[in-house]
């Protein structure tokens, strides 16, 4: 769930959109090189940005007794590298933003940052770090998936607690109290999200393994397995 | 297990969806008989939140258009997920016909 429109104040709703700014630019840039030098791999670009696309609509029940939906930026940014995902997961923000008064575009700058940035870039690290420690393919991508998910929403209860310290406890009883809000709640759609973005990859190493060798997702022999 | 890999790891998000649906149970009305509604979106909550800690904080912009309803809302919802689930269909469907024409036509050369 996204910060809703107005509810963040002024300074930091600019703050944030100068944030994600040069990340956006920079993700664009990325996008735009690859395509020209593999255009074969558009097809998956267009995966990633469609698994987002879904992911990001499923409003799931959670065991709080309350609803969130999971992000879907995990695979986009095992694919693509973390850059990548920002001006996707800018599009469906501002789609969401517009069309369905869900987040806001005063509050995009900071629903892109821990959307399409911070949950990108923790997802590609986790994934490089179970890989380098010897986890195999797919729990590698679990782990990557649903710690990008969870860590979304971990910012997000950042931003709000940073905006809205508590009166007597400051940043540190603010933060407690929105992540008693979207943490708890994240757990079983970051676990989805996670067992999911298995699901696509297993279909994406089987069609599609010479692109996955070539962005360095799977090693030699596991493509050639 | 591989062969079967998918299947069970799409029950395994499904059994994640039907077990807070089954563990949730609606609160009873508050004296004012008012329906307490459960499964709230999380940002709603923490707008309660929000409201909690700073009484005096206004939004200080509004959304440019409110879908008219919650109808409406859900099909822009549905739309958004129809949109990304049939580009991956699409791409499911050709990446499986070319694999299967792949096939046939090494038969073709081994013959």
């Amino acid at each position: 769930m996204h910060i809703m429109e107005g509810f963040l104040p002024v300074k930091h709703a600019i703050g944030w959109s100068i944030a994600s700014t040069p990340f956006v630019a920079y993700g664009l840039y990325t996008i735009n090189k690859r395509i020209k030098e593999k255009p074969e791999q558009r097809m998956l670009l267009g995966v990633a940005a469609a698994f987002t696309f879904v992911l990001s609509a499923l409003k799931m029940p959670s065991v709080t007794g309350s609803c969130s939906h999971p992000t879907g930026t995990g695979l986009g940014a095992i694919l693509f590298g973390p850059a990548a995902m920002a001006p996707i997961g800018m599009v469906v923000l501002l789609f969401q933003a517009i069309l369905l008064a869900h987040g806001g575009l005063t509050t995009l700058g900071a629903n892109i940052f821990s959307m399409a940035i911070v949950g990108p870039f923790a997802a590609a690290a986790l994934f490089r770090v179970a890989r380098a420690a010897k986890v195999p393919f797919g729990p590698s991508i679990f782990l990557a998936a649903s710690g990008a998910d969870f860590l979304t929403y971990m910012t997000t209860a950042a931003q709000l607690a940073f905006a809205f310290p508590d009166p007597a406890g400051g940043f540190a009883a603010s933060f407690t109290k929105f992540s008693a809000v979207f943490a708890v709640t994240q757990i079983p759609m970051a676990i989805s999200e996670g067992l999911l973005t298995v699901v696509v990859m297993n279909a994406l190493i089987r069609f599609n393994p010479l692109e996955l060798k070539e962005m360095n997702v799977l090693t030699t022999s596991e493509a050639e397995a | 297990v591989k062969r079967y890999q998918n299947a069970l790891l799409l029950i395994g998000v499904l059994l994640l969806l039907a077990v807070p649906l089954w563990m949730v149970k609606s609160p009873v009305p508050g004296p004012d008989g008012k329906k307490i509604e459960i499964f709230r979106g999380s940002d709603d909550h923490a707008k309660d939140v929000i409201t909690a800690m700073a009484p005096e904080y206004k939004p200080w912009s509004k959304p440019l258009l409110e879908p008219p309803g919650g109808e409406i809302s859900s099909l822009f919802f549905a739309l958004q997920a129809a949109l990304g689930a049939g580009f991956i269909g699409y791409w499911y469907g050709c990446a499986k016909t070319r694999a299967k024409m792949n096939q046939t036509t090494h038969k073709d050369a081994e013959c």
